[in-house]
């Protein structure tokens, strides 16, 4: 099996595919990248190229610029670049995420990306992929993360706003600009009250709309005199790094919640101190972890960003052929944008 | 049981002490008495002890969860809690195998309780069902009441200020008839909050009246005529009730401790009914008319058995300063010169030394405030931590009101704070747990206020750091939180504002200066207190 030493290889540039001149989800600039989608910590500015599935193309757009030269290929169509296939998969993380399938003379590398199996209406479901080696991000790889049903964790997020105009408090949701915040747009019962937004989340909402993805009737906070507003009644999602500033002083009286798979952990939503937490996650579980693994038929599985010492320890004594192959994909942040995981 | 998740839930959520008071008051105002009082129960800090060791817990969990032992502490590093970990790794909840919702009391009594007489076989069975039957929000509060520590930032006093404002009883009145042993049971629920309740269970003691540090010089007070001066003695705070012919001791930590005390029990049988005297033990020294060294008494303290040598080497006294119930009747509404002249009437007659009047501070010292504090510089010589001054037409009251009585001692800089993280030392301490952090009372939590990493002896330190490896919650790397169970006194040369510190203050050099086996974590100081010492500089 000659092919899979040499087919994709980790270099201080990234995952570098040699024989067919690209990287995937470079973290410094090249000339060629393939991307599996456009959170930051996998759609770095500065390289020459940029490849990637067309289901991304509106936010990608936004969030690499006018200027960045961007290339589509439609999901599940493959182009050879210098005799290597590469394919896009759904990946199911956020909008045009997708899963990047590398051959060449009959053997496969997938790298997933980031991906989960919950439903999300706001984009196309994970497809699992057969292939002999399968690149899996682990951020929530520990028994204790096993995700509720979407629609209860919605349930909760439509009585916790009810309960707050109930006590005349704003419900502020915070949530990642870009996939967390219009999943959980689509998800809820807008007719509960207005929904005004930050900023950065309005930019991706256009995105998204432009995209063809369904999301109800939205604001920017900074379109309205704040003071002719009854923001008691009204929801306003923002990222997390929003709160604490000025920013949300104009809001009077507050309740805070945060919607992420952190929030399954006690001690962090109290560390945040949040007023809430719904447990709501991008990513897989560890039961999906393991499920999708297995649905691979991989015989290597390479594990990066999140707790892969553990994942690949687990996977060791399942029988498999495990190693971590070290990133700086940083996964569902905590902080905000920029701070790693912790 | 349901509704008790609720509520803990709800707890947990907030850090607001008004929107505690309200989900504890919408609690008691739709739960049954009988579950009720178990809620009461559980979060004035009570547990039931000894229900399954938790290693069992904890290795049936790996079990069930299909985990390695690895894999498993990998998870309990992430969270840190153990019965969070526990209620994070079992399988979903089999709603098949829910017999209808138990009520918080019948899930105590009829599922919990049980499983302290259970073989380990029967056991497990009951407890893997136990846990099937709950989601893991459930399974959490479950752990909690099995394990104990439920750490949601409600004290006891916030739980009396919730009954008091659900049942329109005042707070001092609710305080007492918690005071001491209760049964959680539906009845004395009903006894608890009822408007017109009057009968005292003869065993109950009456809640202590505690003074303050006084910050301010003495002659602040006004006239000195119109205060009683005490000396403050470094013992143990106790009520001793004779009622219908039976004596019963209390610590102030509520503890029941007449067995400790046979010296004082058996001078109390002299004592006529329906008397409660307020005083400090001691251990005792007759030839020098003053106490032993207060290492000496810590010897007698939470033994099974005292024998005869101990007795004669450490004997003890209650000194008694004050009566507050005379011939069946409640005096804590006379004044405290009243009281303490039917003191005197009642001690007179005492047969035995054991229950005696403490010496008294010179009475012409009292006719000025610096005279006064001469005396106040022989603390030492009488074994005294200084003075105590109580106005003298002062009423017996509840906790720790400011104005009437006052702590004037020499060295200030002593506090009680609770044991609320350890770590391992260095060198020839390295196995042992022996670097602490320390705690006082904010509001209803605990807030860090001091490291110290000396004061203890050898054997201390080794009961210390058996205490911690049982009473892990969390482990953050090579910290450890523990049970807040421990009472330390600690002392320090200065002490400072900080930004810096979670508590706003900064002491320098603290060390331990004694365990406090006599107190409980209730019974520590409060950050206000350390605050007005920073105040008096
Ligand atoms: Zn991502
Ligand atoms: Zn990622």
């Amino acid at each position: 099996m000659a092919p899979s030493n040499d087919l994709l290889t980790m270099t201080p540039k990234g995952l570098f595919c040699e024989q067919g001149n690209f990287y995937v989800d470079p973290w410094r600039a090249v000339d060629h990248a393939v991307i599996t989608h456009a959170h930051a910590d996998h759609a770095r500015w500065g390289s020459k190229k940029y490849l990637a599935a067309d289901t991304s193309a509106e936010v990608l757009r936004i969030r690499m610029g006018e200027k960045a030269d961007l290339r589509f290929q439609p999901l599940g169509q493959s182009q050879t670049i210098n005799g290597v296939r590469v394919t896009f998969y759904p990946a199911g993380h956020i909008l045009g995420s997708a899963q990047v399938k590398i051959e060449k003379a009959g053997y496969s590398i997938v790298v997933s990306g980031d991906y989960k199996r919950n439903s999300d209406p706001t984009c196309q479901p994970f497809e699992p992929v057969r292939c002999n080696t399968f690149i899996t991000e682990s951020t929530f790889g520990l028994p204790i993360y096993r995700w509720p049903d979407p629609q209860t964790v919605f349930d909760g997020i439509n009585q916790w706003w009810k309960s707050n105009q109930g006590s005349g408090k704003t419900s502020i949701l915070l949530a990642y600009s870009l996939g967390k915040a219009q999943r959980l747009l689509s998800g809820i019962d807008a007719s509960i009250g207005p929904i005004y937004t930050h900023g950065a989340v309005e930019k991706l909402n256009a995105g998204y709309r432009e995209a063809g993805v369904a999301l109800p009737e939205t604001t920017f906070v900074g379109e309205v005199d704040p003071k002719e507003i009854d923001w008691s009644q009204s929801l306003v999602v923002a990222p997390p790094s929003a709160v604490g500033g000025p920013w949300a002083k104009k809001f009077g009286k507050l309740s805070v919640a945060m919607a992420s798979g952190w929030m399954q952990i006690r001690g962090t939503r109290r560390r945040r101190s949040m007023d809430a937490g719904f447990i709501l996650s991008d990513h897989v579980d560890w039961a999906d972890l393991m499920q999708t693994i297995h649905e691979t038929e991989a015989e290597n599985i390479w594990v990066t960003h999140g707790y892969s010492d553990v994942v690949v320890r687990y996977l060791r004594e399942q029988g498999f052929n495990a190693k971590v192959v070290e990133t700086e994909f940083t996964g569902e942040q905590l902080e905000g944008d920029t701070e790693p995981a912790s | 049981m349901r509704d008790f998740c609720e509520l803990y839930w709800r707890l947990d959520s907030t850090t607001k002490t008004t929107e505690k008071v309200l989900a504890l008051e919408a609690y008691f105002h739709q739960a049954a008495p009988k579950d009720s009082i178990w809620a009461v129960y559980f979060l004035t800090g009570s547990r039931i002890k000894r229900l399954v060791k938790t290693g069992l817990l904890r290795q049936w969990a790996t079990e069930e969860a299909g985990l390695s032992q690895w894999l498993f502490e990998e998870c309990y590093d992430r969270v840190g809690d153990l019965a969070e970990t526990i209620s994070l790794v079992l399988p979903p909840k089999q709603s098949s195998l829910a017999e209808g919702e138990p009520s918080l009391q019948s899930l105590i009594e009829n599922q919990l309780m049980p499983l302290r007489e259970m073989e380990e076989e029967g056991l497990r069975q009951s407890v893997v069902k136990l846990w099937q039957q709950f989601d893991q929000r459930e399974r959490f509060v479950l752990g909690k009441l099995m394990m104990g520590g439920f750490r949601v930032g409600v004290s006891k006093r916030l739980v009396i200020r919730a009954l008091a404002k659900h049942t329109g009883i005042d707070a001092a009145t609710i305080t007492h008839r918690l005071m001491g042993h209760w049964e959680p049971t539906a009845e004395f629920y009903e006894e608890l909050v009822d408007p017109d309740e009057n009968e005292t269970a003869i065993s109950k003691p009456y809640p202590f009246f505690l003074a303050n540090p006084l910050k301010d010089e003495p002659a602040s007070l006004g006239e000195v005529s119109d205060w009683v001066a005490e000396w403050k003695w470094d013992g143990i705070r106790a009520q001793v009730i004779r009622r219908e012919g039976q004596t019963f001791i209390w610590s102030r930590g509520e503890d029941l401790v007449t067995d400790q005390f046979p010296e004082v029990e058996s001078a109390a049988s002299e004592l006529p009914d329906g008397t409660v005297l307020d005083g400090e033990i001691l251990g005792w020294d007759e030839t020098e008319g003053r106490p032993l060294a207060f290492n000496q008494l810590q010897r007698r303290l939470g033994r099974k058995k005292l024998g005869k040598k101990l007795l004669t080497e450490v004997p003890v006294v209650l000194l008694a300063f004050d009566l507050i119930e005379h011939a069946g009747e409640d005096i804590r509404e006379l004044p405290l010169a009243d009281r303490q002249t039917r003191l005197h009437e009642v001690l007179e007659g005492l047969p035995s030394a054991a229950i005696q009047e403490p010496p008294k501070v010179l009475t012409e010292s009292n006719r000025d405030w610096n005279s006064l504090a001469t005396v106040r510089e022989s603390s030492k010589a009488m074994r005294a931590e200084g003075l105590m001054l109580k106005r003298a037409d002062s009423k017996y009251q509840v906790g720790r009101p400011v104005g009437d009585w006052w702590k004037w001692k020499v060295d200030p800089y002593t506090i009680d704070a609770v044991l609320i993280y350890a770590q391992r030392g260095h060198g020839r301490r390295a196995n042992l747990y022996s670097d602490y952090t320390f705690a006082v009372w904010k509001e209803e939590g605990l807030v860090p206020f001091a490291k110290a990493y000396s004061g203890l002896t050898d054997a201390e330190m080794r009961k210390v750091d058996k205490f911690v490896r049982k009473n892990t919650n969390e482990k953050f790397g090579p910290v450890r939180s523990v049970t807040p169970e421990l009472v330390f006194e600690l002392a320090f040369e200065n002490i400072q504002r900080s930004t810096r510190h979670k508590s706003g203050v900064a002491v320098r050099f603290p060390r331990i200066s004694r365990w406090r086996h006599d107190k409980k974590p209730a019974d520590a100081d409060r950050l206000e207190t350390i605050v007005a010492m920073l105040e008096e500089d």
